[in-house]
C-alpha cells in the first residue's frame, strides 16, 4: 500500500492504461505542456510524446466531437474538459452523438470514450466554474456517470472507465484533488455500475456522491455520538445506478436521506428517492429527505452558504429519524 | 419521393435531387477505408461511396434489415464497412467527428482520409469553425466539402452570410479553399488534388460546390419562402443531363447506353424498394437490446 493523493491517482490510472494499450489518447485544454489545469496529466506529454496527449484549441465541442470520432474508429480517447461548467459547449456532441451513435448506426461500432471533468465548489471560482451537473448527463439514455470521492476510488473506477467500450462521463471534484488516500501498489479495477458501503449502520441509510460522501462520513461520525448509526453508501455510478445495493440498505434501516452537492430541485437525489418510494414503499418507515445545493448559482464570496455540507446531513438525519435539531429548523428547504 | 409520398416510409426525407455532382465527383476518389460522414442531405454519398441499396431502402422504411437496424432511419443512413460513417441530424453535427476520423487514420499511420459533408448552412455552426481550424493546426487529413445550394432549410444564403464564397473562409485557417461549380469532371479534379495532398499528409482542403436545391428542405415543403423562377432556375441546372450531353458529343456513350444504365438503376431501386418492403418490422420485444446505460 502506499499514500497518494486524489489527482495523483487520476494520473496513475491514466498513465497505466496508456501503457497497457496504444489506442488510448488524452486531449484537451492544456493536458500536455501545463500537464492538465489540475495537474491530472503532468508528465503523461512527456512520457507519451504530442501524439498521444494532444493539447487542443479552446473548442470542447470540436475536440470532444473529434474524439468521438476516433473512438468510432476503434481508438480509445480520454477527453478533459477543464472546469465541468464548460461541458455546455459540448453538450452536443455529448447528448446527440456520442450518447447515440453506437445505438442509432445500429451497433455498428462501440464509442469507448470517457469524458472527465471536474465538479463542484470550494475554489470561489463563482457562477461559472463551480456547478455540479451531472443530473443532466444522468437523464441522456446511452451515457454511464461515474464519480469518486477517494484516491482508490478514482484509480479503480477510471481505469474501469477506459477499458468501457460505451462513454462514460467521469466527474471528479476539486476538492477532493489534494485529499491523500492509501492504494494498493498493484494494479486493481473498480467495477463501473456498484456502489460501495462505505460505512455500515442499521438506523437509516445515506445514499451519496463525490465530495458529499466525506460529508456524510462525518455527519455519521457525529450521528453516532447520538446513538444515531448511520449506514453511508457511495454511489459512485450515477447511470445505471446500483439499485440492489441501495433497496438492500432501505431494506434493512427503513430510513433514507440522499445526500449530493448539485442543486436538490431535480437532482439525482429526486431519482433515487422516486424510484425507492415507488418500487419499496413498504420498506419506508420515514419520507426520503434530500440534501442538495439551495437553487441558485454559486455565490463567490458566499460560496459556502451555497453548497451542502456534513450539517445539513446530519439534520436531515435527524429529520429522517423523527428527531428535529435547532440546525435542521434554522436551514431553508 | 414516390414511395415516400405513398406513405411507406415514415418519418421526414431530405433529397439531395440537383446535387448529384459532389457525390459521384468525390467518391471516384475514395477507397472502402476512406471516411465520409454527411448530412441527412447525404444520400448521394452513401450510394456514391458503395452503400448497399437494398439495406438502405430498408433503414428507410425503418426495418429491422436497415443498416442502422430500424432504428435510425434517413437521416441516420450509415455504413461502417464502407466507411460511412453515419448520416448526422444536427446541421454541422458531422464535421467534428469525421475530423476525428482522420485523426483516427493519422493516428494509426495509415493513408487513410476522411470527407465532411456540409451544406452551406452548417458553414455557420461553431462545429465548422472549431473543425477546420483543429484539422489545420493538427494537420490532419480531412477535406471538408460544403454543398452550398443557397439554402440553410428555409432561409436564403443572402440572410446568414455576407459574403457568397465560403470557400474564402480557408483562409481564415490557412488551409487551400476551393470553388467548384456543379460540374462532376470539375469537383472530380478538385478533390482528386485535395485527396493526395491529404494522403500525402499535406492535411485539409476546403471545397465549395456551387449547386442548386430542386425540392425544399424536406420532401413534402411547399417553399412558400422561394419565389417561383428560382425554383425553376435550380431545375434547369441539371448536372447529370450536362454530364450525358459530354459523354455523348465526345461520344464515349451512345443513347442507347445511357438508356441502359438508367434502366439497370430503376431496377436496381425497384428491387431495393422491394426487399425493404419483404423485410419485418423491428420486434418490440428487441427495441432495447444492446443498450447498456
Amino acid at each position: 500500500m502506499k499514500d497518494i493523493r486524489y489527482i495523483s491517482a487520476v494520473n496513475e490510472a491514466l498513465r497505466e492504461e496508456m501503457e497497457r494499450d496504444e489506442t488510448v489518447f488524452l486531449i484537451g485544454e492544456d493536458v500536455g505542456h501545463a500537464g492538465g489545469s489540475f495537474g491530472a496529466t503532468r508528465g503523461l506529454l512527456e512520457k507519451f510524446g504530442p501524439g498521444r496527449v494532444l493539447d487542443t484549441p479552446i473548442s470542447e465541442a470540436g475536440f470532444t466531437s473529434l474524439a468521438a470520432g476516433a473512438a468510432s474508429c476503434g481508438l480509445r480517447p480520454v477527453v478533459e474538459i477543464m472546469f465541468m461548467d464548460f461541458v455546455t459547449c459540448a453538450m452536443d456532441s455529448i447528448v446527440n452523438q456520442i450518447a447515440k451513435m453506437r445505438f442509432m448506426f445500429g451497433n455498428q461500432y462501440t464509442m469507448p470514450i470517457v469524458v472527465r471533468m471536474p465538479e463542484g465548489a470550494g475554489l470561489n471560482a463563482g457562477p461559472q466554474h463551480s456547478q455540479c451537473l451531472e443530473a443532466w448527463f444522468a437523464h441522456v439514455p446511452g451515457l454511464k456517470v461515474v464519480t469518486a470521492a477517494t484516491p482508490y476510488d478514482v484509480k479503480g473506477l477510471l481505469k474501469s472507465a477506459v477499458r468501457d467500450d460505451n462513454p462514460v462521463i467521469f466527474i471528479e471534484n476539486k476538492t477532493l484533488h489534494a485529499v491523500k488516500g492509501r492504494i494498493p501498489e498493484e494494479e486493481y479495477l473498480i467495477p463501473i455500475g456498484k456502489a460501495d458501503v462505505k460505512r455500515e449502520g442499521r438506523d437509516v441509510t445515506i445514499v451519496t456522491v463525490s465530495r458529499m460522501v466525506s460529508e456524510s462520513l462525518l455527519a455519521a461520525d457525529s450521528l453516532e455520538k447520538e446513538g444515531i448509526h448511520a449506514e453511508v453508501i457511495d454511489l459512485m455510478t450515477i447511470q445505471p445506478w446500483d439499485r440492489e445495493t441501495v433497496y438492500g440498505s432501505v431494506g434493512k434501516t427503513h430510513r433514507l436521506v440522499v445526500a449530493h452537492e448539485g442543486v436538490k430541485q431535480f437532482g439525482i437525489g429526486a431519482e433515487i428517492s422516486s424510484a425507492v418510494t415507488e418500487e419499496i414503499f413498504d420498506e419506508l418507515d420515514a419520507p426520503v429527505i434530500r440534501v442538495g445545493a439551495p437553487f441558485m448559482p454559486i455565490h463567490y464570496s458566499l460560496e459556502k452558504a451555497c453548497v451542502p455540507g456534513a450539517r445539513d446531513v446530519s439534520a436531515a438525519v435527524l429529520a429522517v429519524m423523527g428527531r428535529p435539531s435547532s440546525e435542521e429548523r434554522n436551514r431553508k428547504p | 419521393m414516390e414511395v415516400f409520398a405513398a406513405g411507406e416510409i415514415p418519418g421526414f426525407l431530405h433529397v439531395s435531387v440537383g446535387q448529384e455532382a459532389a457525390p459521384v465527383g468525390l467518391c471516384a476518389h475514395l477507397r472502402d477505408d476512406d471516411y465520409i460522414g454527411t448530412t441527412h442531405r447525404g444520400h448521394g454519398y452513401a450510394i456514391a461511396k458503395g452503400i448497399d441499396l437494398k439495406r438502405a431502402m430498408a433503414e428507410l422504411f425503418g426495418k429491422k434489415q436497415g443498416f442502422c437496424m430500424g432504428r435510425s432511419g434517413s437521416m441516420h443512413l450509415a455504413d461502417m464497412t464502407k466507411g460511412i460513417m453515419g448520416a448526422n441530424g444536427i446541421v454541422g453535427g458531422g464535421i467534428p467527428i469525421v475530423t476525428g476520423a482522420g485523426f483516427a487514420a493519422r493516428y494509426r499511420g495509415t493513408d487513410q482520409v476522411a470527407v465532411a459533408t456540409f451544406g452551406d448552412g452548417a458553414a455557420n455552426q461553431g462545429t465548422f469553425h472549431e473543425s477546420l481550424n483543429i484539422a489545420s493546426v493538427m494537420n490532419l487529413p480531412v477535406l471538408f466539402i460544403c454543398e452550398n445550394n443557397g439554402w440553410a432549410e428555409f432561409s436564403s444564403i443572402r440572410t446568414h452570410s455576407k459574403i457568397e464564397d465560403i470557400a474564402n473562409r480557408a483562409a481564415a485557417y490557412g488551409i487551400p479553399g476551393i470553388i467548384t461549380e456543379n460540374d462532376v469532371l470539375e469537383i472530380h479534379d478538385a478533390v482528386g488534388e485535395a485527396v493526395v495532398r491529404a494522403r500525402n499528409g499535406g492535411g485539409p482542403t476546403l471545397i465549395e460546390v456551387k449547386c442548386d436545391r430542386w425540392h425544399g428542405h424536406y420532401v413534402g415543403d411547399a417553399q412558400k419562402y422561394r419565389n417561383r423562377e428560382n425554383i425553376e432556375a435550380a431545375m434547369g441546372k441539371d448536372c447529370i443531363k450536362n454530364f450525358e450531353r459530354l459523354l455523348l458529343a465526345r461520344k464515349i456513350l451512345t443513347k442507347r447506353e445511357i438508356d441502359g444504365i438508367e434502366e439497370e438503376i430503376r431496377s436496381e431501386l425497384a428491387e431495393a424498394v422491394d426487399f425493404a418492403r419483404s423485410c419485418p418490422f423491428p420486434d418490440p420485444s428487441e427495441m432495447m437490446d444492446g443498450l447498456y446505460a
